[in-house]
């Protein structure tokens, strides 16, 4: 059975996915690790349905919907920002609307 | 694993954008070897097929891949970063090394019978339409929420 390693990358690319999160500040690269964090849990659900039924493997399943409709809404949001303020970088989004 | 390290390192977001597509490719070969076929091939269709192009997509319309400022943050958000994903890892770690609580466990090898008698794809279908079927109503809800949500931001006017 290959459950524990599974889950110990499982464990470890979630903390990628955060560390990615905390360590850059361009709007897509941050998207791109929170996608690294939703594989990781993927991959928790797939090894865990192994033993515990195919529950998980549906499941994984919806997480990607919730995923792509995810990342469609993101972009687009991030599209919007880029043609207001010329930029993607975080620094510069720190006002709900313009003073 | 190191691909996804490269992945949150890279100076540039394509490199960093490409790097994640071999971390989902190694991701899908790691579904097979878990006996979830299936899954693998939704993985490589959807995540490195559609997602991964949506986002490369953006990244070249935006005009992000020429040579600029790194957006990493200094040696103090280095620092922190590095020492809250460690202790987050140090949580995490226990967790997949704890055995199952045997009373949740089916018996060894119903799964791979349930694939050999329903086949790769149904083993999966049947529960979605059977079990899960309000779950997938409001997946399907949601992606076209989605859908309209993303129109109406990306376009100029309305």
């Amino acid at each position: 059975m290959l459950l524990s390693p599974a889950l110990a990358i499982s464990a470890v690319l979630f903390t990628l996915g955060v560390a990615g999160v905390l360590l850059r500040r361009n709007a897509i690269v941050i998207f791109m690790c929170v996608e690294l964090m939703l594989n990781a849990v993927n991959l928790t659900f797939v090894a865990l349905a192994q033993s515990l039924g195919l529950g998980g493997q549906v499941f994984v399943f919806f997480v990607m919907a919730v995923a792509a409709a995810e990342a469609a809404v993101g972009l687009a949001i991030i599209l919007a920002v880029y043609r207001h303020k010329q930029s993607v970088s975080l620094q510069n989004m720190n006002l709900l609307k313009d003073g | 694993m190191g691909s996804g390290l490269l992945c949150i390192t890279r100076k540039n977001p394509i490199a960093s954008a490409l790097w994640l597509v071999v971390t989902l490719f190694a991701l899908a070969a790691l579904f097979v070897l878990l006996d979830a076929q299936f899954i693998a091939v939704l993985q490589v269709l959807v995540y490195a097929g559609a997602i991964m192009v949506l986002f490369l997509f953006v990244i070249m319309l935006l005009n992000l891949g020429r040579p600029g400022p790194t957006d990493i943050k200094g040696p103090l958000g280095l620092l922190g970063a590095t020492v809250l994903a460690g202790a987050l890892l140090l949580l995490l770690r226990p967790l997949g090394q704890a055995p199952l609580p045997a009373e949740i466990q089916l018996p060894p090898g119903t799964v791979a019978a349930l694939q050999q008698q329903r086949g790769m794809v149904g083993a999966v279908a049947t529960p979605l339409f059977d079990t899960y079927l309000v779950p997938f109503e409001i997946a399907s809800v949601l992606l076209l929420t989605a859908i309209v949500g993303a129109v109406v931001l990306a376009k100029r006017k309305l």
